[in-house]
């Protein structure tokens, strides 16, 4: 049976990514482990996140052979990256007085407030509220098997306050729109990586997971 | 902008079972919660929030049980209120399956809670719920927080309060009035208007609707990013869709 591993960095929906999954594919294919060995030995790597990035990254590195096996991880087989498992993909975030990310992917983690519509916003037209938190609709960019049975504006779960100004946009598969447009979901190759909560995002996000859990990890 | 209002039916829960209560007191049955989360879902609700008003620690287990059974099948974001009074009671609602909690008096005893919560678990799933009640104060209108589900005055100013309920890391408040809690008579409009405008972070609005029109107002009026509401749904007066096909028809961006 195939192997679903979510990776424990400590923080809050942990246990929701695994209902999710066990709902899909049942409990005993899934487990939520911080052990190396586990990890690089995963069929489907689920890297799941909320919270502090700064708290998130460091647990990563605190925690022997961890970091390398993530890395080593994300080079092959299919890899669905949640919220912060999509910001720490990057070089470098604003959070936490700033923080360096793993890099994969070209651009940057920024702050809501910095963003020019939030400017705007202060200066008295409607504000932003941060976190952004609802459903919102997500654009998608490009033609991806994670994407089958998902309509085009479909709406996901969102919640945070930091988001991702990308350098690639071939690196792109869906963008949102809070304020200004923000990439919603990216990744390369065997990597998958949304912004908003799919194990939240009742049929479209159950969906989502889905097909990650019968992707060969190809785009 | 496309992000949509939510609309979040409320399951009071006391020893496993939903129940609503008018203005705080006289509590009546409105059936098995993990039955009545099923059904909200179903019918197309943003979120579900579950207030625990057990005194009790066995009600408190029973309520953790049905969080865990809801996580297990619902897929939307659940919140858990009641009874938080430790850092450590935060893991064990989140780890039955919750995503955010909702913290009421620990937070008027004790703010800087609020920071510490915060700091473990991140603002996204800390919400501060807030019970204000309008007090005479000569000119102008004043709100002050009210703790124990309703009981206790604390003399502290809603507004003021808000905006540092939200400076301390609340990622969201939920801003109930007391005096239209259970009434049908709408929001207090005015007193939301006052928080949204006051605090950077989304606010749900809560306690008195009682028509769809009401859900419409907290928005359109009131200012509000999600509304809240319990009885409306729970005796079959309006379904979820009944009320978002309504709040779409009056131009409010909905997930429908």
């Amino acid at each position: 049976m195939a192997r679903t591993v979510i990776v424990d960095l400590g923080t809050g929906n942990l246990h929701s990514v695994y209902k999710a999954v066990a709902y899909i594919s049942g409990e005993s294919s899934v487990c939520i482990t911080s052990r190396p060995s586990e990890i690089q030995s995963a069929d489907y790597l689920i890297l799941p996140g909320q919270g502090a990035i700064g708290a998130w990254i460091n647990q990563m590195e605190n925690n022997p052979g961890l970091k390398e096996a993530i890395t080593r991880r994300l080079d092959a087989g299919p890899v669905l990256g949640v919220c912060l498992g999509l910001q720490a993909l990057y070089h470098s975030s604003e959070e936490n007085g700033g923080v360096t990310g793993l890099g994969i992917l070209a651009g940057h983690v920024k702050h809501f407030s910095g963003h020019p519509a939030h400017r705007e916003a202060a200066e008295g037209k409607d504000t932003l509220k941060i976190p952004h938190m609802g459903w919102n609709r997500v654009r998608q960019k490009a033609e991806h098997p994670l994407w089958h049975g998902i309509n085009d504006e479909e709406r996901f779960y969102f919640v945070h306050s930091y988001y991702v100004e990308s350098g690639n946009a071939g690196q792109v598969y869906g963008e949102c729109r809070y304020g200004n447009r923000f990439t919603a979901v990216a990744g390369h190759g065997n990597l998958f990586a949304t912004q908003f909560h799919p194990e939240k995002s009742q049929q479209a996000g159950l969906r989502l997971i889905r097909n990650f859990l019968s992707w060969n990890g190809k785009p | 902008m496309a992000l949509a209002k939510r609309i979040i039916p409320c399951l009071d829960i006391d020893n496993g079972r939903v129940v609503k209560g008018v203005q705080f007191v006289d509590i009546c049955d409105a059936g098995d919660p993990v039955e009545v989360a099923r059904r909200y879902d179903a019918q197309g609700a943003d979120e579900i929030t579950f207030l625990d008003i057990t005194a009790s620690s066995d009600g408190r287990d029973t309520l953790l049980h049905v969080v865990e059974q809801v996580a297990g099948e619902v897929f939307i974001p659940l919140t858990v209120g009641g009874g938080i009074r430790r850092i450590e009671d935060i893991p064990r609602i989140l780890k039955a399956g919750a995503d955010k909690v909702s913290i009421n008096t620990t937070a008027v005893h004790n703010p800087d809670f609020i920071r510490q919560a915060s700091d473990h678990f991140g603002n996204q799933c800390i919400v501060v719920a807030i019970d204000a009640k309008r007090v005479e104060a000569g000119s102008g209108d004043r709100w002050e927080i009210y703790t124990h589900g309703g009981r206790n005055p604390t003399g502290i100013d809603a507004i003021e309060w808000s905006v540092r309920m939200a400076d301390l890391g609340a990622g969201e408040l939920l801003v109930t009035s007391m005096d239209r809690d259970g009434t049908k008579n709408g929001f207090d409009l005015a007193l939301m208007k006052q928080i949204t405008r006051s605090v950077p972070v989304p606010v749900i609005a809560s306690g008195g609707v009682g028509s769809l029109d009401h859900l419409v107002e907290g928005v359109l009026e009131g200012g509000a990013d999600a509304v809240l509401a319990a009885s409306i749904f729970h005796y079959g007066e309006f379904t979820v869709g009944q009320a978002k096909s309504h709040m779409a028809e009056r131009g409010i961006e909905i997930r429908m």
